[in-house]
């Protein structure tokens, strides 16, 4: 691989740029394999990437129906923040930016990752008593939040309305080291990084069958033929339950639309994220000046990438009644990503009843901040059976009614 | 937007009068069932790209729990019937099955 560099785009530039080459291989696979992955977004091949950086297990493919980073992780609104209630979810999701915070130098890969700080407005009274012990939860977890007055919410982000006539605002949730990373960057910077270690990501190859012997998982029956494995690792997000059925196995996961949109591109106006979960919309500025909103979930099954009408409405009219310049922009694209949502909101990182079959899905409207941490525990948990990060978001939790309730700590999309 | 005729009040209604309820015809186990059982029926779910059977309720209407028939991908509505029943009534089946064969199997 060659590095990229300052020097290297000055030596580029002299010879017009031909000598690139490709970020990464596109081989046609193997007949066997040590560890295949199914699905090529951010989290799977995070999982790659340290299951050769941290373990040492470089004989992996990774399997991708569509094209890399196609689905959820080219969708989100790629906020960064890992204030949650929960010890589980701090844990992992603090893991999870503070890779973020060196991943561009890890990668060798920009992923202009932007601690700009992530706001949480807290517009009723239950939210900000709910905030307020989130902050003091925060505190004892190591993770560096702390609840701000109106004024201070003001002076970091001027555009806001505070006395909204619905919904004033009370204070707010701050965590400055949160903010936002380009989510196409981190996708590609994995691969490149998997590619060169010798590792083969396979687009355009679904996954029909997963065969077994027994209870033991030998690979996967795909579009380009059989892949054999010893490990499986399925990490397709809105589609889990698919390939679950085909292992053999349920999960308590229902697949939703949620959808998000962007403006105009505008000057400078806001440099922090800012998100209202009373009036279900979350904003922030892209470098290129977009609004990039997201909304709510929808609340039936729906595999659309879509999503209702109805919720660009929602969406729409509690964020002009909060930032009313917004209402004076044009909206210029739509789009939908289908996200796994489980009974407590938290994510499933875990063995299965198949023996060598382990699932990563679950992530539901918060996945993009937690791809390194997911990865980083998920390969863990690969390699070894064990990982103190994954350990309490396994499947059985649900059975033993030990679940990680952030739906109700973080009341909607999160 | 979504569609649905209510069976009980005959009205049309949009999507953002209903609420969505989940899974329909699931088998309900209480105190004594093993937990297996019990965590099927509380949380493990079908979850198709395909044909679902589910539970809306006409929460801005009459207010009643009623059953439909969605494809998941496509939003085609099949038709609605009413919760007291074990099964779609035979003429949603056959609409079904016209064009999904491989449906609810």
């Amino acid at each position: 691989m060659r590095r990229y560099s300052a020097f290297a785009i000055a030596r580029e530039a002299l010879r017009h740029h031909t000598g690139w080459g490709r970020a990464w291989r596109s081989p046609e696979p193997k007949k066997q394999y040590d560890v295949v992955i199914v699905g090529a977004g951010g989290h799977g091949l995070a999982t790659a990437y340290y299951l050769g950086k941290n373990h040492g297990i470089t004989n992996v493919a990774i399997i991708e129906k569509g094209w890399l980073g196609g689905g959820n992780t080219g969708r989100n609104t790629t906020i960064i923040r890992s204030n949650y209630l929960q010890d589980a979810s701090a844990a992992i999701y603090e893991k999870a930016r503070g890779l973020y915070e060196t991943m561009s130098q890890d990668l060798n890969y920009n992923v202009m990752f932007s601690p700009r700080g992530v706001m949480m407005l807290a517009q009723t009274e239950h939210e900000k008593r709910g905030y307020l012990r989130t902050a003091h939860a925060n505190a004892l977890q190591g993770v560096a939040t702390e609840f701000i007055t109106p004024e201070r919410v003001k002076q970091i982000a001027p555009i806001i309305n505070l006395d909204g006539p619905r919904y004033p605002v009370l204070g707010a949730l701050w965590q400055p080291r949160g903010g936002t990373a380009r989510h196409d960057a981190v996708a590609w910077g994995y691969a490149r990084a998997c590619s060169d270690m010798g590792m083969d990501i396979i687009q355009t190859c679904e996954v029909t069958a997963v065969t077994r012997e027994g209870d033991r998982v030998t690979g996967v029956e795909t579009t380009k033929g059989h892949i054999g494995c010893n490990k499986l690792g399925i990490v397709v997000a809105g589609h889990s339950g698919q390939l679950a059925e085909m292992a053999g196995f349920r999960l308590p996961i229902e697949a939703v639309a949620l959808q998000a949109y962007v403006s105009e591109p505008i000057k400078p106006a806001l440099d922090c994220v800012i998100m209202a979960n009373t009036v279900h919309g979350y904003l922030s500025q892209s470098d290129k000046g977009e609004m990039v909103i997201g909304g709510g979930a929808d609340n039936h099954n729906n595999f659309t990438q879509r999503g209702s009408f109805s919720h660009i409405e929602e969406t729409t009219r509690a964020l002009i009644e909060t930032f009313p310049m917004l209402s004076r922009l044009k909206m210029l694209r739509q789009w939908g990503g289908i996200v796994d949502m489980t009974g407590d909101r938290s994510p499933i990182l875990s063995k299965t009843p198949v023996d060598g079959v382990f699932i990563n899905c679950g992530w539901g409207t918060g996945g993009f901040k937690a791809i390194p941490g997911s990865g980083w525990g998920f390969a863990e948990l690969m390699a070894k059976g064990h990982s103190p990060l994954t350990a309490e978001f396994g499947l059985e939790r649900f059975r033993e009614g030990r679940f990680i309730d952030e739906s109700v700590a973080a009341g909607v999309a999160h | 937007m979504l569609k649905f005729t209510c069976p009980y009040c005959g009205i049309e209604a949009s999507e953002t009068e209903l609420h969505a309820g989940g899974e329909a015809h699931l088998k309900r186990y209480g105190p004594g069932s093993a937990d297996e059982e019990f965590e099927g029926y509380l949380f493990l779910r079908k979850n198709p790209k395909g044909v679902h059977l589910e539970r809306w309720r006409h929460a801005m209407g009459c207010g009643k729990w009623f059953l439909a028939a969605r494809h998941t991908s496509t939003l085609e509505v099949f038709g609605t019937y009413p919760a007291q029943t074990h099964e779609p009534p035979a003429e949603i089946l056959e609409k079904i099955r016209a064009k999904y064969p491989e449906a609810l199997k």
